[in-house]
């Protein structure tokens, strides 16, 4: 099957690739452009590590496959900090200490941003029930959904 | 905080930028060029003779390069195992071959038959669907009791029956206890089960073996919490290659939980496979595939008796346990349900005499093997459990019933063959009362009663031994390894420091805790420091990451080595400040001569190692750079008190869990913030355990919920926040951190909480319940209450 040429745009930038056209969209992130922040946790859309923003949506990025990405816009974790300067999410999750292995880590942080552009101000059952779809195996939670909480209340006040 | 940032500082972990920016390295992310995929076909039924394996329509497929079955490894060892338990008559257990791919049998369903490499993963997984198998399905042994009948189907033919072992521990007090169980005033009797568990750490398995065919050196990278363990096991038991033609490297992993300690066929294949190719070859588990070959945890059936006098003191323990190894022995497997669960039925309490009786089982399943806290967890759910019915039983509060049993007076000789160094369990007791405002329960319980929930209290100790081990001891006890670890500390010539550990972080943060050690010791910034970690080529030989270990054994051998740097340091420095070695003192990094004003800085003595005109050749070597192996002295005893409040709605019989605390004994701490978290992690499993996860085989010995979809991982919104506290601290008395160990505490104490607490409900809305199975799913609580 011959490959397929795509045009998209990755954190920003514009980039071409060729890929097959069974192959995912994560495969493509993280064999084609080098882009390994996400992750393949289960390859069946369950577990959210491999969560991308596409077209300002949320997506498991294993359950899209790279030729959708024609002509969209995608978001990755490799995109959120701004040069050497961290998202606040990010910051926050180092101050929290609110990761341990860090597999699942950038499929929060995408999952968070996008809550938080959604809903400047989720009470803790808001931010559980929309991180429900991201498994981690280390943490208990506890510490991300603090993280966030506080990540939110400085984008508020920043805001 | 110290303002230094050394022990008891809770610095921010410096790995996780690196995370938290996508630039992690796992070994998934790593690509070799020119590799080549290699893909398993797995066994679809779970007993079945295996006829012939044919490959020749795969072989023609586009892209396939080799593929291996199990007639290329009959030359080859089999996988090893690493523990031998010695039964209750003094014979050795019973001990299959385990082929790395299936050699005229297929034992459970994911055995691997055929190995298929290829250009690509897709062709390789292609080629696989094209291989053609001949196999006479068997009836497959699933319940432990089944398999132990007489005439029931074998999972290995060359056994005399499907019993690993009969342990019996300790013999001679078999007499005692069954003694002491007729003299009592009252015996609790609870059967329970101890439900099987898939670790499932985040990143699944993955291994990408090397070959330099110039140098003859293999390398093989792979997920593994013990990289040196691996590179032993598979160089010497199965593919014959020498420690020093031998690499293994494990960069980030992602989680283990106990599930990445073992040994497994695949590292061996994708070793064997990068040879005989003469190319890499990369295996990536996929997660279904690591639901039916990542070994499985838990899976006791129990039954357990508790004695008891007249005035309530605890006269013996009797537990009569069958433990599942499923269809072939994983590396620690044969200790786990022995030596990691019998020796802790002491728990908290002075209970005189006690017994545990232990049927380790061969079954068509995945292997079993340790799995977060590994035999502790499944101690302290039956003894913890067993004491709550007793104290409802005998109508007194189940926290007194616990006090009055407590052992107060320390070092603590146990029946079970161990010796608790320290702990004050009525401090954890009182700490837990305090932190989780249990006078206030009675309140929170009438408001959940307006919503027209049930509300119910679990309260609950453990006791854990960790830092594992002292190696003598392991031996005598059948252990096939040392369990010391390793450290070099190299000081380089500007004064920066790099620590080669033999420990791994796959989560734990050691690359944050192990520097405020060394910070703490010398008087530096822990940011001159660099830990290395997860390379056999890199690091001194070392056993690893596991059993609460890590800073226990791991750091106090860095501890000791960082001891003679200093040691040096200060003969460097007495040379240059022409004193003698015995006046020279280190504080926040100076040498200063006791008495005098005369100093010099650390970075004055590292240059001086290493550019040696003024230096004392005479006495010492130049350089700076020692190493020291740890062999721990005794095993570390952490402890604590959890309790656990939930709602139980009626209607549904669906739990949530309002309130978990924790008061843990962990000794010394180095870094509270990265405990904060091994605890919350813990607990989360152990929640886990309690509410949803169960690995269901069917009599077929299929694994019935073997994804994401249907096996019920914890998620976000069924967790509570955690109220955790480490404020008591007795510390640890034979290693020079005075640390206990921190990793596996939140699940070995959670489960017993969350069941007590739910049963507590119940029994509180006048429903006649005294146990519940694990998982304790909206089904099993609503049939519980409503049973006719």
């Amino acid at each position: 099957m011959s490959n397929i040429h795509v045009t998209t745009t990755v954190n920003g930038d514009s980039v071409e690739f060729l890929c097959d056209p069974r192959e995912t969209l994560l495969d493509v992130l993280r064999d084609r452009l080098t882009l390994t922040g996400a992750k393949e946790g289960c390859g069946t859309g369950d577990c959210g590590a491999c969560s991308v923003m596409l077209d300002g949506r949320l997506v498991s990025s294993c359950l899209v496959l790279g030729a959708e990405a024609e002509g969209k816009t995608i978001e990755t974790v490799e995109g959120m900090a701004n040069g050497e300067e961290l998202h606040p999410l990010q910051r926050k999750i180092i101050e929290h200490a609110a990761l341990q292995c860090g597999v699942c880590t950038p499929g929060i942080l995408v999952a968070a941003k996008a809550l938080l552009e959604k809903n400047p101000d989720p009470s803790e059952s808001e931010i559980r029930f929309w991180l429900a779809g991201n498994l981690c195996r280390c943490t208990g939670y506890d510490k991300i959904i603090r993280a966030i909480q506080d990540a939110a209340a400085e984008m508020r006040g920043a805001a | 905080m110290p303002a230094d940032g050394g022990i008891g500082a809770a610095n921010k972990r410096r790995e996780d930028v690196r995370f938290l920016t996508g630039k992690g390295n796992y070994t998934d992310d790593i690509n070799v060029r020119g590799q080549a995929y290699v893909v398993f076909l797995r066994s679809q039924v779970a007993n079945g003779v295996l006829n012939s394996v044919d490959t020749s329509a795969a072989a023609e497929m586009p892209g396939v390069l080799r593929i291996f079955t199990g007639a290329d490894f009959v030359e080859v060892g089999g996988v090893p195992c690493g523990w031998c338990v010695t039964d209750r008559h003094g014979e050795p257990m019973q001990e299959p071959k385990h082929p790395v791919l299936a050699d005229g049998k297929v034992r459970y369903v994911g055995d691997a038959i055929a190995a298929v490499v290829a250009e690509t993963e897709a062709q390789a997984r292609n080629a696989a669907e094209m291989i053609e198998l001949d196999i006479d399905e068997l009836p497959a042994v699933v319940d432990m009791k089944a398999a132990l009948i007489d005439g029931s189907p074998k999972v290995h033919e060359e056994l005399t029956s499907n019993l690993c072992y009969d342990w019996g521990f300790v013999e001679e007090n078999k007499g005692a206890v069954e003694q002491a169980m007729q003299d009592a005033a009252h015996v609790t009797t609870l059967e329970l089960v101890n439900n099987r568990l898939v670790a499932n750490p985040m990143e699944p398995r993955v291994a990408i073996g090397d070959y330099d065919a110039a140098a003859g050196d293999s390398t093989l990278y792979t997920t593994t919490q013990n990289p040196h363990v691996i590179r032993l096991l598979m160089g010497a038991f199965v593919l014959g290659i020498p420690e020093h033609k031998l690499r293994v490297i494990a960069p980030d992993v992602g989680g283990g939980f106990g599930s990445k300690i073992f040994h497994y066929a695949e590292e061996a294949l994708c070793t064997f496979a990068a040879k005989a190719l003469n190319r890499p070859v990369k295996w990536t588990c996929q997660r279904s595939e690591s639901f039916i070959t990542d070994a499985h945890g838990r899976d006791h059936v129990t039954k357990i008796e508790l004695a008891l006098d007249a005035d309530n003191n605890f006269t013996a323990v009797r537990t009569d346990t069958h433990a599942n190894m499923g269809a072939y022995l994983s590396t620690f497997a044969p200790s786990v349900p022995t030596w990691l669960h019998g020796t802790l039925m002491a728990g908290n309490y002075k209970t005189p005499v006690i017994y545990v009786n232990v049927k380790a089982v061969f079954t068509n399943t995945v292997p079993v093997d340790a799995y977060r806290g590994a035999g502790r967890p499944e101690a302290s759910y039956q003894l913890e459990r067993v004491i709550d019915k007793a104290a409802r039983e005998l109508g007194v509060d189940a926290i007194a019933l616990r006090r009055q049993n407590f052992i107060t007076e320390f070092p603590y000789a146990t029946p079970v063959a161990v010796e608790y160094d320290t702990g004050d369990y009525n401090a954890t007791m009182d700490k837990m009362i305090e932190i989780s405002d249990l006078a206030g329960f009675e309140a929170r319980r009438a408001e959940s009663a307006k919503k027209g929930l049930l509300r119910g209290l679990g309260v609950n100790c453990y006791i854990e031994a960790c830092g594992i081990a002292p190696s003598n001891l392991a031996g005598q006890l059948g252990a096939r390894a040392g369990l010391y670890e390793s450290a070099t500390v190299r000081v380089n010539a500007t004064g920066g420091l790099v620590v080669m550990t033999g420990s791994h972080s796959h989560g734990q943060g050691h690359e944050t805790s192990f520097p405020q050690v060394v910070a703490d010791m010398i008087g530096i910034d822990p940011a001159m420091i660099e830990i290395v970690h997860g390379d056999t080529a890199r690091t001194p030989m070392g056993m690893g990451t596991y059993g609460s270990r890590s800073l226990a054994v791991g750091g106090s051998a860095i501890v000791r080595a960082t001891e003679k740097i200093i040691a040096k340091a200060k003969k460097i420095a007495a040379h240059l400040m022409e004193a003698a070695d015995g006046d020279i003192e280190l504080k926040d990094g100076t040498f200063s001569v006791a008495g005098t004003d005369k100093s010099v800085a650390w970075g004055d003595v590292t240059l001086a190692a290493y550019v040696p005109h003024n230096y004392p050749l005479e006495d010492i070597e130049p350089g700076l750079e020692e190493t020291a192996f740890y062999d721990p002295a005794n095993f570390t005893y952490p402890s604590g008190a959890y309790s656990c409040e939930v709602e139980v709605d009626p209607d549904t019989g669906k739990v949530t869990i309002c309130k978990f605390s924790a008061a843990d004994d962990f000794g010394n701490i180095v870094n509270p913030m990265i405990v904060d978290g091994q605890v919350h992690g813990g607990i989360g499993q152990g929640i886990g355990q309690a509410l949803l996860e169960h690995a269901i085989y069917d009599d077929d010995g299929q694994l019935v919920n073997g994804s994401y979809m249907d096996y019920a991982m914890p998620r976000a919104d069924d967790m509570p926040f955690f109220s955790v506290d480490h404020s008591c601290q007795t510390p640890c008395t034979h290693n020079p951190l005075g640390v206990k160990g921190c990793g596996e505490a939140g699940a070995i104490g959670s489960p017993p909480a969350v069941v007590n607490a739910v049963v507590d409900a119940l029994q509180r809305a006048g429903h006649d319940v005294t146990h519940i199975d694990m998982p304790l799913s909206p089904n099993r609580v609503w049939s519980a209450m409503n049973k006719a």
